[in-house]
């Protein structure tokens, strides 16, 4: 008997004798503890400003129509020079002013794995939206935002929208219907990496990034 | 599968209380007569806690009523892992209290067993029902004298300083951490200080303390650091057990003196309200 | 009193005896506590959330065939390959022999305890693939030739010191007491081998039947990395693993990194449903996943027992736990240590091995008290000592049970039945035993190296409330 039919075997033999010692299958269990009252943008925004700010991360407010000024004034202040973009990102032109460099994920990794771990300084993502109750992004890496865009950079820029922040992750997968349906991978990232596995002390950028930007762009018809 | 035994419907969820430390317990109204439930250390070692407890119970003008033939609730051998004879010992006593008056205890080990485990130890067995229904008339003796006799005491004593080691059972199986600083809050002259890490266990676990003296050592060492910080003038325990394994330690170890007069909670209670005469045992 | 020399006494006396390794312990379960606390504020709130946990977790074992096969069905849609293992040495087997199909000579890893369970590390530098741990903890601990004393953080018991002569030692950076320093040279040290190693191996946190989903909880993003950068990626978790649906994940990831060091969240969540597709630019290629028995079927069929299964590996429970704090992870000898492992190795060696596990416990129930899932650990640990003294051995679905009946001890028991079902017979004991109370014996080895016995009183409570009730 194969390994895989040996251990099922096993655990429907035992299925099979509590269901006939009178046992039934549950019920799902009532989530009524996920609930939170859902408490409108303005608040879940700054809940998840307050939260990501106590991991380190940064959240850097805008708006739709200064969303370009914002991120470049970010790059210039962390002084990027070679940038991560995807080739469907649109800073492609405007940003070549004042960078060396803005290099597009356009090709497998394993064509430029080197350059990738070594040179680029920082990237920017967009993000499927955010979670209050933790500080959290959804990523979901793509064919033109691959995954290792938000980990290998040693600065993450990423853009939330303020409309697509739900209070928890619970709340996110039911009102996005993830379970019909999930990428290669879906993330979620709650600040720029960390270890505290040298005598709990906190240290930050061990293996991904070293700092975690939020580009929040505010909804204008709430001002 | 079923009714799973440890977890709990959901529809509990809205009733529990904020302060967890007592959910959903209840008690009955002051009953005329009660049995108590002696243990085999309170007979054996510490008489005058049993004598302290009763004579507290009379004093709230209730009845006590006393099974000669009760011996051991048979902690012992079931956390030895000795079931079949942890069941012949506690099956005897199940057959002592027919009478539906509440069984008082005057230790949260003893009755953490009686409540908690005699349902285990008899699930699926013919004695089943009355495993449950007995358990369910098992009260910790402190708890039952804050709750149900609402009892007024009056305190003699002189002013002192106490610290109050809570064990794990009363803490956790009988949830009546809060019933020993009630009663002695009513206390005028006793200023009760909480020793740090008041949670944790003082290390006796009863066949433990002895399989594995050295780690079960360094736990009452540390109890015993917990408790001489407060600079109080002596402990108080309502467990037996914990009584024992700190009051001997303390005995030994020369930095520990004044832990040395630590005695049980009733047997001091008593003393404070003229109930009982002299020092402690 | 078992009086042959027993490793688990030796090696837990020489630990509690070890006073930087007492206080290493002592400073770090002390701040994971007080983080814990404070990361469930709302006590109320979390009663809840355990309720919900402890369902989710049994619904799923509940269900655990079926869900396996779904699981199965749904990664092998996806492009996974899934294998199967009953024992260790079949999933090192399934791991070296993909090792060899890829050529592979250089594995980096996320962390992950199956993979400490089944020793992999050894194994494969048995055939020569060299096998790198890239979470720090598991860095420092390999470095050092040694194993995790804690499953969530598993250099805990060194300090930064000791540490700093490790890497100073083996890797050859400037000593300096700097977690930070430190930490940025690890970072140094471990990106060459991100990109340069052939297969990238991972545990498993929770495995969703619904979508075919492999969750990874970490901080530090070497999880990520190794999921991500090598070519093949291998993933390996024990078959109790599975859950139901995507939105069960949402509250027991709530329940893990709060329990385990108290963070809302962890940096990171991934989320894995799958190899690279074709016209995407990064992923591995491949993706595996080894499902491992090692004694899991055996605690299924155990009504009591299989609460056990439900087991997140938080480690909370050895966080607060009274043995743990004193003795640390490594004295335990085996892969899980503290309370889950105390209920969790006999399964898995089998009780003939692991015999002193569930007797090291005062069943002070603080683990059960903290555990997310609400698992009744003493209440197990009970369950396992009456499995050691089974009488039956043969009628016990556990691995090694009876192994304690044998010499005085069962004989002994009797006579206290026997001593304490009848009243009479026991008034009659305890009456002589007081009256003799002079000849009490002083010491009574190894109660009294350190205590004093109390002294039997001179009328027992039986003699003295028959006293009252003749007057």
């Amino acid at each position: 008997m194969s390994a895989r039919d040996a251990i099922l075997n096993a655990l429907q033999q035992a299925s099979a004798i509590r269901i006939s010692n009178g046992d039934t299958i549950p019920e799902r269990p009532s989530f009524k503890v996920m609930h939170r009252d859902y408490q409108g943008h303005r608040p879940l925004s700054q809940q998840l400003e307050s939260m990501i700010s106590k991991v380190k991360g940064e959240v850097i407010r805008t708006s739709q129509g200064k969303l370009d000024e914002t991120v470049q004034a970010v790059l210039r202040e962390k002084n990027i020079k070679r940038l991560l973009l995807s080739p469907e990102s649109p800073y492609i032109q405007s940003f070549d002013a004042f960078l060396d460099e803005t290099r597009l994920y356009d090709e497998a990794i394993e064509n430029w794995k080197s350059e990738l771990f070594n040179d680029i300084e920082a990237s920017i993502t967009s993000t499927l939206g955010g979670i209050a109750e933790t500080g959290t992004l959804v990523l979901w890496p793509s064919v033109s935002e691959p995954r290792l865009m938000s980990l290998v950079p040693p600065i993450h820029i990423a853009i939330l929208y303020e409309s697509q922040i739900q209070p928890t992750f619970w709340h996110f997968l039911r009102h996005q219907k993830w379970s019909e349906g999930m990428p290669t991978n879906a993330l979620l990232i709650s600040g720029p990496s960390k270890t505290a596995d040298i005598e709990q002390t906190l240290a930050y950028g061990v293996h991904g990034p070293k700092e975690l930007v939020v580009v929040l762009v505010e909804e204008e018809s709430e001002e | 599968m079923p009714v799973h035994h440890f977890i709990p419907d959901d529809s509990l969820v809205d009733s529990l209380s904020d302060d967890l430390s007592s959910p959903l317990k209840l008690y009955p109204s002051k009953p005329k007569k009660v049995y108590v439930f002696g243990t085999c250390l309170v007979d054996l070692f510490y008489p005058e806690a049993g004598m302290s407890g009763v004579l507290l119970l009379e004093h709230a003008g209730v009845e006590v009523l006393f099974p000669q033939d009760q011996t051991c609730c048979g902690q012992p051998a079931y956390t030895s892992g000795y079931k079949e004879e942890a069941r012949s010992v506690a099956l005897a006593q199940m057959s002592l209290f027919n009478e539906e008056y509440p069984i008082v205890v005057p230790s949260g080990s003893c009755g953490g067993m009686m409540k908690m485990h005699y349902p285990r130890l008899f699930e699926g067995t013919e004695y089943d029902q009355q495993a449950q229904e007995f358990s369910e008339r098992i009260y910790e003796l402190t708890d039952f004298l804050v709750h149900v006799c609402d009892l007024p005491l009056v305190d003699q004593g002189e002013q002192t300083k106490i610290a109050l080691h809570t064990s794990c059972s009363s803490r956790r199986e009988m949830k009546t951490t809060d019933s020993g600083k009630a009663l002695l809050k009513q206390l005028k002259n006793v200023n009760l200080v909480e020793p740090e890490k008041v949670t944790e266990c003082c290390g006796f676990g009863g066949a433990f303390s002895v399989r594995h003296p050295e780690i079960s050592n360094a736990m009452v060492k540390d109890k015993l650091d917990h408790l001489s910080n407060t600079k109080a003038d002596t402990f108080l325990s309502s467990d037996c057990g914990c009584l024992m394994n700190i009051k001997g330690a303390a005995e030994k170890d020369k930095s520990a003196l004044t832990l040395r007069s630590g005695e049980h909670l009733l047997s001091f209670v008593a003393r404070r309200v003229g109930l009982i005469e002299g020092g402690s045992e | 009193m078992n009086t042959t020399t027993d490793p688990f006494q030796e090696r837990s006396e020489a630990a509690v005896k070890d006073k930087k390794l007492r206080a290493n312990f002592l400073s770090a379960m002390n701040g994971l506590m007080e983080k814990r606390d404070l990361a469930f504020d709302d006590k109320t709130q979390l009663e809840a959330l355990r309720i919900l946990g402890a369902q989710v977790r049994q619904n799923s074992l509940v269900k655990l065939p079926e869900l396996l096969v779904e699981l199965e069905t749904k990664l092998i849609q996806k492009g996974v390959q899934v294998h199967w293992a009953q024992t260790p040495t079949e999933a090192v087997d399934i791991i070296q022999s993909i090792t060899l199909k890829e050529k592979a000579t250089k594995i980096i890893k996320g962390k992950s305890m199956v993979s400490e369970e089944i020793h992999l590390n050894d194994k494969m530098e048995q055939i020569g693939v060299e096998c790198l741990e890239s979470d720090l903890g598991e860095y420092i601990v390999q470095l050092a030739k040694e194993t995790p004393s804690h499953i969530v953080m598993p250099a805990i018991h060194k300090n930064t010191a000791e540490i700093a002569d490790l890497l100073h030692e083996k890797t050859g950076i400037e000593r300096k007491e700097d977690a930070l320093y430190m930490t940025e040279q690890a970072r140094l040290q471990l990106r060459q081998n991100f990109m340069e190693a052939d297969i990238g191996l991972s545990g498993v946190n929770f495995a969703v039947a619904e979508t075919g989903t492999l969750c990874l909880v970490e901080n530090e993003g070497n999880g990520r990395l190794t999921t991500t950068v090598p070519k093949t990626h291998i993933a390996i978790m024990g078959i109790e693993k599975v859950v139901e649906k995507l939105e069960d994940t949402a509250p027991l990831l709530s329940l893990l990194t709060r329990s385990a060091t108290g963070q809302p969240i962890t940096t990171y969540f991934n989320m894995i449903s799958g190899p690279r597709k074709e016209d995407e630019l990064d992923g591995p290629e491949s993706v595996h996943l080894v499902l491992l028995d090692h004694g899991r079927t055996q605690m299924y069929q155990d009504d009591e027992l299989l609460d056990t299964l439900r087991c997140i590996r938080c480690a909370a429970c050895m966080n607060h736990c009274p043995v743990y704090t004193r003795i640390g992870g490594h004295a335990y000898g085996f892969t899980y240590p503290g309370p889950i492992g105390k209920i969790l190795m006999p399964h898995l060696e089998g009780l003939d091995e692991t015999q002193s596990l569930p007797t090291a416990s005062s069943l002070c129930g603080a683990c059960a008290e903290v555990c997310p899932v609400k698992i009744p650990i003493p209440d197990l640990l009970v369950r396992l000592r009456e499995e050691a003294n089974h009488p039956n051995a043969q009628s016990s679905n556990v691995k090694g049970a009876g192994v304690k009946r044998r010499g005085m001890e069962p004989v002994i028991w009797s006579m206290w039945r026997w001593w304490h079902q009848g009243g009479t017979r026991y008034r009659l004991m305890t009456t002589t035993l007081s009256r003799l109370r002079f000849l009490q014996p002083g010491t009574l080895s190894p109660w009294t190296n350190t205590r004093t016995l109390p002294k039997l009183a001179k009328k027992t409570f039986h003699q003295q409330m028959n006293a009252r009730a003749k007057k």
